[in-house]
């Protein structure tokens, strides 16, 4: 069964044709495309690893079929940074040492900004906990975490409200 | 995972015609299905995949009052409608109390409701579970059980049902549209899960080919906006399904529950409504006497099915929360830890 | 490999001037927040294939059949290895070379001995199609009675406990301790089968090439693995060659190479191409270790003053049926407390399940928890203040040898971390504190310790002509911050800037930089690089000083010091030369240098030598719900010197969430007539998330220890965990009144106890 479908994958349209249903988007990713920094910790939506955003907002690729996707337009860690400059989420991660391994990092990433695109959170340091609890992190790097996302998202909040001051 | 055969229809119609063959079931956003498959608990033949039908994604306020949810709406996005939230805070706090942010945002509110159970013997395939293969028997039922039902389980199973959703839904009197082989119909949710009896593998009332399109909350739903809880217990903060949960509404007029509503969760294979509790609750003055005698109705058919009488126990503390926190007024924004006990203000 | 890194932002992470004991950010940082760290599994070799390993789900018997027929016919499958179709090994995966050579199933046999070991491997062209090929294989078995939990067979007294340890320990009359004891509280403890659960799953991609075999892996030890690669496939260990920059976290589990990593070498070579083969998260519940359960019978004696009389502590543990490894749970009791007498006792029970391994703070993790709430029972008992209990008891000496400490800031520790928590004024008795919400309020503390271990390690150094600078260990990193804190030390061995010098590891082709774990990892290493420098330092002050066009002639070879790239008079700050400069004069392309770390043992008979710390935790309970969070955490340690605070932080805030998480979430459940584990996924087996996670407070105090290396490193990996398990289930006791004494504290536990 051949299953053409057509992504555009960090701004770049991909005409895939897929040999096989079974591939989730993570497992294309990751296995057909080259694209490793999206990572698989379950495998099963328990831990957050291979959270990308899928039109504009942060899934589990692990559980989603590609073919199911025709269509979409798909971000992940790769694309996130602009001009060979990181995205403040990404420089707040270094700064804060919001990460040890570094294994589920891409995933919180993708997750940070995912919740900050949300709007949900605020700067309430609860919220962004409860927010960002789909990603494990088993180095035990939350707080750091936390910092990050609170810190990156005032600063690209911070011209926004001058703006429209 | 095992292979399949995946087909995008176009139309309802053409979706019900594919998933009435052997084998073939529903995809929507597959954040539990596919779970399932790569369990090795479910092996469809045939995806049907629902996700383009067109208009199942919209919110509708219907003449009657009643609001329709198409079957498509992601939990996300529900939960975060200003105006849904307004009118039905359980439900939406109920929708953030589960699962993770990223699996809300795929989620669907059909897929959601068709969520199986999370008991661990259901899931692992070298154990025996009458719901995977009828007649096998239950290895929960001696097993490590201390999380199971405590209402409305058999000998063929004491699994529970993992949702958080339909727990406040139950209670509302929600409504599910059907489209099936023979055309359309309606359910209210408290009918649509089954408890197991002598057949757990039967564990909801659709047949082959069913699709639910549309979850409908009627008119009077709004009425419990402004006393309305849902409180969840769980082994961590977040991320983690309920130990036991329970929903509660309240319409107070001049000082006396005029109409109460009542929903547990993670105690049966089921959504538990709790209308006998409702009755105790109906035309009483909100205090914390009526609400442990409400509790104690609640649980009144609750016996342990192993190693978790403390669920029972559970569950009426939980109950006389959620009426608590609900008599005293839904807040005006869903907490930081939605569902959650610490989000709150105790009881004490 | 290096790491090659494009900057964009400020460079947090370099500095310069002196670079042991500043914060720089990670050197690796920037590729690990782009997704630019290649982690094993994202490795893709040209022809690579896939392997997916089939699991038993009994734990004892054998596999009667496999349906390999079904799975070939699956689209995709190119072979399926099992028993009787697999390549040659040179060396019986169940001999027992060594006391680190634990036994592995590389498909030996049909003998089945715990759940989720593997009995045949499936190769694919496609990761889909090995999926499904493993899963048409259809297992039937021959199932035997399995042995599950601590009482499933007779006890026996294991011959060592941890790497050689006694299995029993006595310092002085146990009896008379107990017999002049005038409180004696005896208690017994159970606590649960832990995972590690690293973030990313046992992966490996294996190429051969001839008799030569490229690997990519995730190793906390790459020399072992090698060893243990080349005894099994009969090849030189030279021809092993091993790559692993980045472990997605290792926490033990990675330290020896494990049955699933060979089972990838071995399909590689089966099939005569690159392998790529990935654990499940369900998989590594078995072949890759675990913390065993233990029961735990702890005896405390006090006198009327409070001081202790005795310290009697015994522990179950089970391990499994065909090797052995014993968690050493007791030995806790061996350093912190002083009392006249100790006693530590090992007792073991064979279960079917797979060997238990290191994991964070072995032994240290499940003693001190039983420790600390022995402890805090005995305070109680006594009516004295858990932290005054501790200072009354305050080891001088450690307990058991007599040997005083190489360095104990510990009464600083509980100082600080006491003062910044605000302990003062706790009541005594529990259930006596609420919150403006009316949850129940409790405060516990714990100590911390962990002993200052060095293995052995070699580091390679070189001054090249244009006066920069090489670095070379085969050193692991595995979330610590290697990477960085080692090129720190490298840097100042060098007497370079950071920035002026090339730190090359995470590859078995550099020298051997021993094992990553025990917590000495910066210390051996360290003290490799540390020795490396001093190495190249030397050859380059002698080609100074006994040249007399250098201004530095003369001055012999301690006259001169290393620093900002250039060698210094030690008398004369203006006599100076580059390196360049003294490398060009000579002739010489470069200069090279090794280096050793070990132990020094001298030292070592005559101090004990332990890092120390002191915890403080708040939960709050929900009077009636039971649900427990902890909400505020503050630790104090004192571990020798700090090569880099901010990665330190992060080591301590981690080993102590491990120990919330420890008293509060994770167990692994197992059917106790299966012996399957029923939540090996990440959904049911808890580990903290970040909403678990309250502020985390944590104090590095200031110790100079002139003895346990010449760096003065002490190790900060796994102290965190001990202390702070304790501490949280302490304050549990203090909220609630109720003591739980099965780990993970479960919420049944607390609402049964607490009536409303």
């Amino acid at each position: 069964m051949n299953l053409p479908l057509s992504l555009t994958i960090n701004g770049v349209r991909r005409e895939i044709v897929l040999d096989d249903p079974r591939v989730t988007l993570l497992d294309l990713l990751r296995e057909r495309l080259d694209l490793t920094g999206t990572k698989k910790g379950c495998d099963r939506g328990q831990c957050g690893a291979c959270t990308i955003l899928v039109d504009g907002r942060r899934i589990n690729s692990c559980l989603a079929l590609a073919v199911s996707h025709d269509g979409a337009e798909i971000i992940t860690i790769e694309g996130v940074g602009r001009g060979g400059e990181l995205h403040p989420v990404q420089a707040a991660f270094i700064a804060h040492d919001g990460f040890q391994c570094g294994f589920c990092t891409p995933g919180q990433i993708m997750s940070g900004i995912g919740l900050i695109q949300e709007g949900q959170a605020g700067d309430d340091p609860e919220r962004v906990r409860e927010c960002m609890s789909g990603n494990l992190c088993r180095c035990g790097a939350y707080q750091g975490i936390t910092e990050a996302v609170l810190e990156a998202q005032a600063d690209i909040n911070a011209p926004k409200q001058r703006r429209s001051a | 995972m095992m292979n399949f055969d995946y087909v995008r229809p176009a139309s309802v119609a053409d979706a019900i015609a594919a998933a009435s063959e052997k084998g073939a079931t529903y995809l929507a956003s597959g954040t539990n299905l596919l779970d399932l498959m790569k369990g090795g608990v479910s092996r469809p033949s045939v995806l049907v995949d629902v996700t383009r039908l067109p208009g199942l994604d919209r919110i509708e306020r219907l003449a009657d009052g009643s609001l329709r949810i198409g079957a498509l709406v992601r939990n996300a996005d529900l939960a975060h409608d200003a105006e849904f939230a307004r009118n039905y805070p359980a439900v939406a706090e109920a929708l953030l109390s589960g699962a993770s942010a990223q699996l809300r945002n795929a989620a669907t509110v059909g897929g959601n409701l068709m969520q199986r159970t999370r008991c661990a013997y259901f899931y692992d395939a070298g154990s025996a579970c009458n719901r995977r293969w009828p007649g096998a028997g239950c290895d929960a039922l001696k097993g490590e059980n201390r999380l199971h039902a405590v209402l409305g389980w058999s000998e063929g199973c004491i699994a529970t049902h993992p949702s958080d959703f339909s727990v406040p839904l139950v209670a509302l009197d929600a409504v599910v549209e059907i489209e099936g082989k023979a055309g359309r119909r309606e359910l209210p949710l408290g009918e649509l899960h089954r408890l197991p009896g002598e057949t757990p593998e039967r564990e909801t009332a659709l047949e082959r080919g069913d699709l639910i399109v549309a979850l409908r909350l009627p008119a009077t739903a709004q009425g419990f906006a402004r006393h309305a809880r849902y409180i969840k217990v769980r082994e961590r903060t977040s991320y983690a399904f309920a130990v036991v949960s329970a929903a509660a509404g309240l319409r107070i007029e001049d000082g006396k529950i005029r109409e109460a509503r009542l929903a547990l969760g993670g105690v049966a294979a089921k959504p538990w409504r709790a209308r006998e509790a409702e009755q105790v609750l109906a035309g009483a003055a909100p205090d914390a006497a009526v609400y442990r005698e409400a509790a104690r109705a609640a649980l009144s058919g609750a016996k342990p099915s192993g190693d978790n009488a403390f669920k029972i126990e559970l569950a009426q503390r939980i109950v006389v929360r959620a009426l608590t926190l609900a008599a005293r007024g839904t807040p005006d924004r869903i907490a930081a830890l939605p569902g959650s006990p610490f989000s709150s203000v105790a009881g004490a | 490999m290096t790491l090659e890194i494009s900057l964009t932002r400020d460079p947090a992470h370099i500095r310069h001037g002196s670079n042991i004991g500043q914060p720089l950010t990670r050197t690796d940082g920037v590729l690990k927040v782009t997704g630019k760290a290649r982690y094993a599994a994202d490795n893709h070799p040209p022809g690579m294939v896939y392997a997916v390993i089939a699991t038993s789900c009994i734990a004892r018997g054998r596999v009667k059949s496999l349906d390999v027929a079904a799975a070939k016919r699956h689209p995709g499958v190119i072979d399926v290895m099992t028993p009787t179709h697999k390549p040659e090994l040179a060396e019986d995966p169940d001999a027992k070379g060594n006391p680190f050579a634990f036994r592995m199933e590389l498909l030996q046999s049909d003998e089945v001995r715990y759940a989720n070991q593997a009995i045949a491997v499936v190769i694919a062209e496609t990761l889909e199609a090995a999926t499904e090929g493993a899963a048409l294989l259809s297992p039937r078995y021959q199932v035997e009675i399995s042995r599950v939990g601590l009482d499933a067979g007779e006890a026996y007294a294991p011959p060592v406990v941890g790497i050689g340890n006694p299995a029993e320990v006595r310092h002085g009359d146990i009896n008379a301790g107990m017999a002049v004891a005038s409180k004696l509280t005896d208690s017994t403890y159970e606590t649960p089968a832990q995972y590690h659960n690293a973030m990313e799953p046992h992966a490996i991609v294996a190429v051969w090439d001839g008799d030569r075999l490229f690997i990519d892996t995730p190793s906390q030890g790459m020399g072992f693995a090698q060893m243990r690669i080349a005894g099994l496939f009969g090849i030189p260990p030279a021809n092993i060659h091993i790559n692993s920059p980045f472990l997605g976290g290792g926490f033990g589990s990675k330290g020896l190479i494990s049955g699933p990593q060979v089972l990838g070498i071995m399909a590689a070579k089966l099939i005569g191409r690159p392998v790529k083969l990935v654990l499940r998260r369900s998989q590594m519940y078995g072949p890759v270790g675990h913390r065993p359960p233990t029961r735990q019978r702890i005896r405390i004696g006090t006198d009327d003053a409070g001081a202790l009389t005795v310290i009697n502590h015994e522990a179950r543990v089970t391990t499994s049926s065909f090797d052995d490894f014993y968690e050493p749970a007791a030995d806790a009791s061996h350093t912190l407390y002083a009392s006249p007498a100790i006693r530590t006792a090992h007792e073991a029970v064979r279960v079917d399940t797979g060997t238990p391994l290191f994991m964070r703070a072995p032994g240290e993790a499940t003693g001190s928890i039983v420790l600390e709430s022995a402890i805090d029972e005995a305070a109680f008992a006594c009516g004295i203040d858990p932290l005054e209990f501790r200072l009354k008891n305050y080891a001088e000496v450690e307990p058991t040898t007599g040997k005083p400490f190489s360095s104990k800031a510990l009464r600083q520790c509980y100082a600080k971390a006491a003062e910044r928590f605000g302990w003062a004024g706790r009541p005594l008795q529990p259930r006596q504190m609420r919150d403006e919400n009316g949850f129940l309020v409790g405060w516990g503390m714990g100590t911390a310790t962990f002993p200052a271990i060095m293995f052995q390690g070699n580091a390679r150094a070189v001054i090249r002509a244009d006066g920069k600078g090489v670095m070379e260990t085969g050193a692991h990193d595995m979330g610590q911050g290697a990477w960085t804190a080692l090129a720190q030390i490298s840097a100042d061995s060098l007497g370079l800037d950071i920035d002026r010098l090339t730190f090359r590891s995470g590859s078995s082709d550099l020298p051997d930089a021993g094992i990553a774990g025990g917590s000495g990892h910066t210390a051996t290493v360290g003290a490799a690089i540390h020795n490396a420098g001093a190495a190249v330092i030397a050859k380059l002050a002698e080609l100074a000083t006994s040249d007399e066009r250098s201004p530095l002639f003369g001055a012999g070879n301690a006259g001169v010091v290393a620093r900002g790239g250039r060698l210094y008079r030690r008398d004369d700050d203006a006599r100076s030369e580059s390196f360049a400069e003294i490398l060009a004069r000579a002739g010489v392309a470069e200069v090279e240098g090794s280096g050793t770390g070990a132990a020094d043992a001298a030292a070592q008979s005559q101090y004990a030598m332990h890092a120390h710390g002191a915890v403080f935790a708040e939960v709050k309970v929900d009077p009636e719900l039971g649900q427990i969070r902890a909400t505020r955490m503050v630790g104090a340690f004192a571990a020798g010197r700090i090569i880099n605070p901010l990665m330190v932080q992060s080591q301590l805030r981690g080993g102590m969430i491990w120990g919330l998480s420890f008293a509060l979430h994770e167990e692994a459940v197992m059917d106790h007539r299966s012996g399957r584990i029923l939540n090996a996924n990440l959904a049911e087996y808890h580990v903290p998330v970040n909403a678990d996670v309250p502020t985390m407070d944590v104090i590095m105090v200031d110790e100079h220890d002139p003895h346990v290396n010449p760096l003065g490193i002490k190790g900060v990996g796994e102290i965190g965990i001990t202390g702070s398990a304790g501490a949280v289930a302490n304050a549990v006791f203090h909220a609630t009144g109720i003591r739980v004494r099965n780990f993970p504290i479960k919420i049944e536990e607390v609402v049964m106890g607490l009536s409303v």
